[in-house]
């Protein structure tokens, strides 16, 4: 049974994945991406872990649904009205691409794995959690960091006009240099 | 269900993602592939949690340490996209030759 199921999901990841990048209009490549995170999340729970499984789920339905927006944002081919191409150097790619999932496959298949290190814990929640509250807590630490910093630069590089635009670097320019001045006149 | 099996699983998905972050024009397409083959990533280290060191946390935190980079990657991608887009008008990557030469 749970082989059955695994293999539906793996067929279902793959496929959904191939189709991100072969079906013509972006919103589709959306939900295509948004249906292999959904298989892998299935297969996290196949795993027996429940709780990244249902995270990685719920992430990126909800990480699929901001990019929606942006990709309206910056759609080539809106609603797949207006057939055309979006490749460009397709068959070096397809070259590069088989030959790393051979040598991947080949390296997965051929590799003498060590042998299982007993039994998974009987909570494995509590296990990540103790995880990333004792012995791994330097790496969420590492994470806050790094989080801390993408919001910063995602917004200096998402701003049009910071406040050293406006008012110089010594942000002492009086009035502030607008393309539109305020006030009411007077 | 092995870990051969889901590691296979994992290179399929990392070999096509890398198809797509080669292959594709737009650059939120581009980001598209490198999500995918952050996606193999979360195959693997859950693989290799349940089938080699299920006693220990490791592959646990790892996919943690996956999902976030892919959120960070998303978030930054998008910025630059739009930075990008706002002094270049540029939405392509074969238009994306600032930094060339």
């Amino acid at each position: 049974m749970t082989t059955v199921v695994f293999a539906v999901l793996a067929v279902l990841a793959v496929v959904s994945g191939y189709a991100v990048f072969r079906v013509d209009s972006m919103a589709r490549a959306t939900f295509a991406l948004a249906i292999s995170f959904v298989a892998v999340g299935g297969i996290l729970l196949l795993l027996d872990l429940d709780y990244l499984g249902l995270v990685v789920v719920v992430m990126m339905v909800m990480e699929m649904a901001i990019m929606a927006v942006f990709m309206i944002m910056y759609m080539m081919n809106p609603a797949g009205l207006m057939p055309m191409s979006m490749w460009h150097d397709k068959a070096r790619a397809m070259s590069i691409a088989v030959g790393t999932f051979v040598v991947l496959a080949a390296g997965a298949l051929l590799v003498d794995w060590p042998e299982r290190q007993g039994p998974p814990p009987a909570d494995i929640t509590r296990q990540v959690g103790e995880g990333i509250m004792g012995a791994k807590m330097l790496s969420m630490i590492g994470i806050s960091a790094v989080i801390l910093a993408t919001i910063v630069g995602a917004l200096v590089l998402g701003a049009a006009r910071g406040r050293y635009d406006r008012l110089g670097d010594d942000l002492k320019t009086s009035p502030a240099a607008d393309p539109i001045p305020g006030g009411v006149g007077r | 269900m092995s870990l051969e099996a889901l590691l296979v699983l994992a290179a399929a998905l990392l070999a096509i993602g890398l198809y797509g972050a080669l292959s594709q024009q737009s650059i939120v397409m581009l980001m598209m592939g490198l999500e995918l083959m952050l996606n193999a990533l979360i195959v693997a280290a859950g693989a290799f949690w349940y089938y080699v060191a299920p006693q220990r946390p490791d592959g646990q935190v790892l996919v943690l340490v996956v999902v976030t980079v892919m959120t960070i990657e998303m978030a930054l991608g998008f910025a630059v996209q739009t930075a990008v887009f706002r002094s270049d008008e540029v939405e392509l990557t074969d238009d994306a030759t600032r930094l060339s030469g």
